[in-house]
């Protein structure tokens, strides 16, 4: 649920290289814990930090609000491409039916629209389910081939027992002495910085 | 993050306020129905406008048992602090058996296959005759309650004997039992929807038309509830037991269960019209070839589908009091159009015609169902106090 946008922030950032020490991505803080995570997260989103994320091995719950998430526009996606594979489909069939190769059927007008709705439904259901896997690819900004945070051994236990936060050299508040510090204030059990 | 949320007495009893419900509503019930009988209408016009209330009130109420019914079978956490209210609604069901009275005594108003000399001279209702006949109309009718208030009556006792034990092996077993119950609960409703509805017109016939008074069940159950448990919170009960996370859901499903209203009644329609057999489009011819009727068919669709499916599609519509309260009445108001469209034009199919009796008799049944209810409402607490799923309930979020 959070993945998606908060993926989006992190690739944002990495992008632009045009801050103060360039050739760092920024700073990774590892947690025991998923409530130890949680209350980080509460605690960096109040310090005001905004090119920062958190990364856990599975979801849980409530850590969006902790990390102060807005609401994602995945279902703005699904809710346009939705529509337009109902209005696509409709006028498919009523091209097909009516110009491209009018047959008469069972007696009735060529455009017989009731008889169009099952595979209009259907387009609107692909549009929508397209909408929703490209919605959150474009707001991911997946595929890449690589990422900083990969430049740490540490990082890959994220998909089985670790919990971490990282805050990236982008963000107007990284302190490249003060923000580790503030992480291991917060309850980090490792802290390391990420080359780009 | 496991810390138990406490619930306070007075938020789980009714409130004070609410103690004279049953005899209000019960006195409005009873005049509005002595006034429908006195009124000289003609017994076929009431036949017909009490038959649409009845069954108005009568699948809102079996709706409340699907509720009930699909929270166990279902296993489902977060509806646990609205079932005892689904429960209340469902209990009402034995007065459902004396108001069926006078269905049974309007038959002949309502039902042509139940005229011998019709039946005599109409073969295919000769052919119909070892199904649609009296006798085994009756059986079974009785056989449809039976069910119903057994299942009703069993559920919501052992929920209530949980009150007192709290122990958690009755919901186990109520989760098992669940599942043939509404088997049971499924074959009753359609074969009653079938007895009830679809034998107005006993040449017409439509395999899908039990699935669709299903769909209207669940549509005014949620609507219900939802008004309901917004009224009981503007009265200081439920205040902090049930949330937006728990109206948001509610909303969710009264939206999934529009949309698929319009999917099975699609379905009917498309059918019918595409294998274009006189047999079955008479059906619906008779609510389109009148202008008002045609105008009533096109009201029910935008009504009932197109503009409940735009205006509930966004979230904050189901997370705001002013909203989500006009959606439920819409949808309260649009299953009473929907049913009329099944039932009038069977009266009515030469000339759109609304008579007061179409409301009286709705406000009387409605009223003795409301009475049955709070009288209901007031034995015990408003929400399972001992259920081993209400903390999951109370800190329910929606991901």
């Amino acid at each position: 649920m959070a993945d998606d946008r908060t993926a989006g922030n992190g690739a944002a950032s990495s992008d632009s290289v045009s801050n103060s020490d360039s050739g760092t991505f920024g700073v990774l803080a590892e947690f025991s814990s998923p409530e130890t995570l949680m209350h980080a997260c509460a605690k960096v989103r109040d310090k005001g930090f905004s090119d920062w994320d958190a990364h856990t091995p599975f979801p849980i719950h409530g850590l969006d609000k902790a990390m102060g998430l807005k609401r994602s526009w995945v279902s703005a996606f699904v809710l346009v491409m939705g529509l337009s594979g109902v209005v696509l489909g409709m006028v498919m069939q009523w091209w097909v039916a009516t110009k491209a190769y009018p047959l008469v059927i069972s007696g009735k007008p060529f455009f017989s629209w009731p008889a169009f709705i099952p595979i209009t439904f259907e387009c609107g259901v692909l549009g929508g389910a397209s909408g929703a896997i490209l919605g959150l690819l474009i707001l991911a900004k997946l595929p890449r081939h690589h990422h900083s945070l990969f430049n740490s051994e540490r990082f890959k236990k994220v998909t089985d027992n670790a919990f971490f936060i990282s805050i990236e050299a982008q963000d107007p508040q990284y302190d490249s002495a003060e923000t580790p510090r503030f992480l291991e204030e917060i309850g980090a059990t490792y802290v390391e910085p990420v080359a780009v | 993050m496991e810390h138990e949320i406490s619930v306070s007495p007075e938020e789980i009893s009714l409130p004070e306020s609410w103690q004279r419900l049953p005899m209000i509503a019960g006195a409005i019930g009873l005049i509005s129905l002595i006034a429908s009988f006195m009124m000289g209408y003609g017994s076929k016009q009431f036949s017909f406008s009490y038959l649409t209330g009845f069954v108005y009130w009568l699948t809102l109420v079996l709706g409340g048992l699907f509720f009930v019914l699909l929270h166990y079978l279902a296993r489902s956490g977060w509806s646990v602090v609205v079932r005892r209210l689904a429960e209340h609604v469902s209990g009402t069901l034995p007065l459902f058996v004396v108001l069926f009275i006078p269905v049974v005594l309007g038959m002949h108003d309502l039902y042509h296959w139940t005229h011998a000399d019709a039946v005599a001279h109409d073969p295919l209702l000769q052919h119909k005759a070892p199904y649609l006949n009296e006798t085994f109309f009756f059986i079974r009718a009785a056989f449809y309650f039976a069910v119903w208030i057994l299942v009703s009556m069993y559920f919501r006792r052992q929920s209530t004997r949980q009150d007192e034990s709290g122990d958690p092996g009755i919901t186990k077993v109520l989760q098992t039992r669940s599942a043939p119950g509404m088997v049971f609960f499924a074959i009753t409703l359609f074969f009653a929807s079938f007895d009830w509805l679809m034998s107005l017109e006993p040449h017409w016939f439509s395999t899908i038309f039990g699935v669709y008074i299903f769909a209207g069940c669940v549509v005014s159950i949620f609507a219900f509830l939802i008004l309901l448990v917004l009224q009981l919170k503007g009265s200081g009960a439920l205040t902090h037991i049930v949330s937006w996370e728990h109206f948001h859901d509610m909303g969710k499903l009264l939206f999934g269960f529009v949309v698929f209203w319009a999917y099975i009644g699609f379905s009917q329609f498309m059918l019918i019209w595409y294998a274009n057999i006189p047999e079955e489009t008479f059906w619906f011819e008779m609510r389109w070839e009148e202008p008002n009727w045609r105008m009533a068919s096109i009201f029910l669709a935008v009504g009932h589908f197109v503009v409940p499916f735009f205006f509930l599609i966004t979230q904050w519509v189901k997370r705001q009091r002013l909203t989500l309260t006009l959606a439920a009445l819409w949808m309260l108001f649009m299953h009473y159009v929907d049913i009329y469209w099944l039932v009038m034009p069977t009266l009515h199919h030469e000339a759109f015609h609304i008579s007061l009796l179409d409301f009286t008799c709705w406000l009387g049944i409605g009223g003795l169902f409301l009475a049955v209810l709070g009288t209901l409402m007031q034995r015990g607490a408003l929400i399972p106090v001992k259920d081993p799923r209400l903390q999951e309930s109370l800190a329910f979020e929606n991901p």
